[in-house]
């Protein structure tokens, strides 16, 4: 990343960034489970990492996330409700059940795992296990 | 009526408008439901990461413009390294028929979902015809 961010460019490099990793290997041998919904973009920061998902519409109590060693499941189910006396004219928005594990490079802290709904996007904060943690080379 | 359709996986779709915008960040279309009932005419849009203060409805000319965009300041110090879904902003524009009252038109966000309220202009609500 530049030293100096036009905060005009900010926002498209950052989207380019995120085209260009479109096709990154690094979660290889992961995604399984019944399907790729919902599509998640995973963020490192620092050691840890985060995980972001776009569910709008969906209750709390129809989210579940379960963390287990490497693995993050997140199922649920998103639900899309009309009025019983109405008529549909147009109908784009999805419903339907979840379930999607994913698995990460490193080993998760589960007590430090955090997990945020706000506005519709779902964020899994996931610290890296202090059996991960990496240690610092000294060059000489 | 068309069953229910399951959830699969969709490539955002870019909006493609005749005029330019002149900041910068790609917008893209969210999905719409709409559905009418004897009173109004809903629309529900999917804006997943649009808060209140960032979201502008506007009518003008008939037609009713949605505008969300998506906070970036949020993804400060994260670095990409696994994408399935690119993150932009939200536009779409409807023109309305003059069955839509437009004074009373309202809007609602929640959890990334935004349903816009139109009430049906009194003459275009269903009357029953006594029979003499």
């Amino acid at each position: 990343m530049a030293l100096l961010m036009d905060p005009f460019d900010a926002l498209g490099s950052f989207q380019q960034a995120l085209d260009a990793y479109r096709t990154s290997g690094w979660l290889d041998s992961s995604v399984s489970g019944g399907g790729a919904y919902p599509p998640v973009n995973v963020f490192r920061k620092g050691d840890d990492f985060i995980i972001i998902v776009e569910l709008p519409g969906v209750r709390k109590s129809d989210l579940d996330v379960q963390v287990k060693g490497r693995t993050i499941r997140l199922a649920g189910a998103k639900t899309v409700g009309y009025p019983d006396k109405s008529a549909l004219h147009r109908r784009e928005r999805l419903a339907g059940r979840f379930d999607r594990a994913i698995t990460m490079p490193v080993e998760i802290n589960p007590e430090g795992v955090k997990a945020e709904y706000r506005h519709g996007v779902l964020a899994l904060f996931l610290p890296r296990a202090e059996s991960e943690k990496r240690k610092s080379i000294k060059v000489a | 009526m068309a069953e229910k359709q399951e959830l699969s996986v969709r490539e955002k779709k870019e909006l493609v408008a005749k005029e330019e915008k002149t900041i910068p960040g790609r917008y893209y279309v969210p999905y719409a439901d709409i559905y009418e009932t004897d009173d109004e005419l809903a629309v529900v849009l999917e804006m997943p990461g649009v808060e209140k203060k960032d979201l502008n409805v506007a009518l003008e000319n008939d037609v009713l413009r949605v505008d969300g965009q998506i906070d970036f300041a949020k993804y400060k110090d994260m670095e990409p390294v696994y994408t399935e879904y690119n993150v932009g902003h939200y536009a779409r524009s409807f023109t309305l028929s003059n069955k839509v009252d437009q004074e009373k038109i309202s809007a609602n966000l929640e959890d990334g979902v935004l349903t816009l309220t139109l009430p049906k202009a009194r003459h275009a609500q269903p009357r029953k015809i006594a029979i003499g």
